[in-house]
């Protein structure tokens, strides 16, 4: 049983004095763990950097064993991100929450944005709009996706304001009007309509907004069913963006 | 199933040699024969040596290092700078950076670094007593000498965030081509590092 496939590193850990268990998201093979003898050298941890692009070739005798991988590096993504602490805080966030997608389970979709999001981690103007989006696919591939092409209530495609907590759909902002409170905010750059010119800057408090629509889909419907929180880097990254508002 | 070939004693302390970092069974075996061969000059004196450390090791409450003293002997010493401390993340950092000789400060071990995926978070470093030292106003920069890698970066990133309020300067090692590197052989990252942090000549 072998493969050859290209992969992100979502996380690495010390096996023994020499060798890793590194496990990837990769594009055909889903997230797949791996031996990898060396994993600890001099020369593979640059290479065994979290978010990290790599091409990976793994064999084993059953598909169900751990087995043996060695990955090739082909983009450090995580030496771009180091500079700046709420990208690097998104990366680590990222990796964190990839580890919800089944095992060997292939989310190709999910794979390209993933790789979308990590080409722009050196640019602040982009990354935090990428990353609201990469968790919106992530809950869509947990089979958790909100509908947000319509009002729930009026069944309109215009003025969409808000997402019900419960059913995760748009609300229109005439419909929601009287349930305001009890309401998510849909930023803009999150719908189908999005605006377009000087109206289609995203500012720090979309990002906010959409950082809560998600983490609230995320929190109740993915992690709280299994008796988990959302990581300690999402709400530290949370908070560094909040900064930045400021 | 292989014959056992000493006692009990001799077999428990292979097992324990094999413990130690760099050994297996066969060299723990070797190392175990050496001890054994060579009782009077080796043996007993590194048995000796072990009880006594293992007797009076303490857990420095200034800095977290590990020494007989606490305070250890780098916290006591009056000739180091007090105004500098010089953050690690493990022990073995702080020997390593005593080995190099370059810079006579305080230090404080964090014991880790920030990993999310082990359940390590800022209340399992050791956050409030750097915190404390520098509050105590004698400290005038931090020097963050972590690790360049995601979650060395990450807790440093934190730890300067932490410091901020204090208005402490707070500085990091440099990142770029080490001594003796070749640059056919280096990785794109530190590549990228140490152009981004080249300098005039």
């Amino acid at each position: 049983m072998e493969w050859s496939d290209e992969a992100v590193v979502l996380s690495v850990r010390a096996h023994g004095e020499t060798a890793a268990i590194v496990e990837l998201l990769t594009r055909a093979h889903g997230r797949h763990s791996g031996l990898v003898h060396g994993g600890r050298s001099r020369k593979a941890r640059p290479v065994l950097q979290m978010g990290n692009h790599v091409s990976a070739a793994w064999k084993a005798r059953l598909p169900e064993h751990l087995g043996h991988m060695r990955v090739e590096l082909q983009r450090g993504y995580a030496a771009s991100s180091m500079d700046d602490p709420a990208a690097l805080t998104a990366l680590t966030s990222l990796c964190a929450l990839s580890r919800l997608l089944p095992e060997h389970d292939p989310h190709p979709n999910l794979y390209e944005i993933t790789l979308f999001v990590l080409g722009f981690l050196d640019d602040e103007t982009v990354w935090p709009a990428l990353y609201v989006r990469w968790e919106l696919a992530l809950l869509d591939e947990l089979g958790f996706g909100l509908d947000l092409s319509s009002c729930a209530a009026t069944g309109t495609t215009e003025d969409l304001a808000h997402v019900s907590p419960k059913s995760g759909r748009a609300v229109s902002r005439g419909a929601g009007l009287p349930y305001q409170d009890k309401l998510l905010s849909l930023p803009q750059f999150l719908t189908k309509s999005r605006p377009t010119g000087a109206n289609a800057i995203v500012t720090a408090g979309d990002i906010s907004a959409g950082l809560a629509l998600t983490g609230h889909f995320l929190a109740t419907r993915v992690l709280n069913p299994r008796d988990l929180a959302l990581p300690e880097p999402r709400g530290r990254l949370v908070g560094l963006l909040r900064q930045r508002e400021r | 199933m292989a014959k056992k070939i000493t006692g009990p004693e001799i077999e428990r302390l292979i097992q324990l040699l094999g413990r130690m970092p760099g050994l297996g069974p066969r060299s723990a075996r070797k190392a175990a024969l050496a001890l054994l061969k060579r009782r009077d000059a080796l043996m007993i004196p590194l048995a000796s040596a072990l009880a006594e450390a293992a007797g009076k090791l303490k857990d420095c409450t200034i800095c977290g290092n590990l020494d007989t003293v606490d305070p250890c002997s780098i916290c006591r010493d009056p000739a180091r700078d007090p105004n500098l401390i010089v953050v690690v993340e493990e022990i073995g950092d702080l020997w390593a950076l005593e080995r190099a000789g370059v810079v006579s400060a305080r230090y404080h071990v964090l014991g880790g670094h920030l990993s999310p995926l082990d359940g390590v978070g800022p209340d399992q470093l050791n956050l409030d007593a750097l915190l404390a030292r520098v509050n105590d106003g004698l400290v005038s920069e931090v020097l963050l000498a972590l690790n360049t890698t995601v979650e060395g970066q990450s807790t440093a990133h934190y730890v300067t965030g932490l410091l901020a309020p204090t208005g402490v300067a707070v500085s990091r090692l440099a990142q770029g081509v080490p001594m003796g590197g070749e640059l056919d052989y280096l990785d794109e990252g530190t590549l990228a590092a140490a152009i981004k942090s080249r300098r005039r000549m």
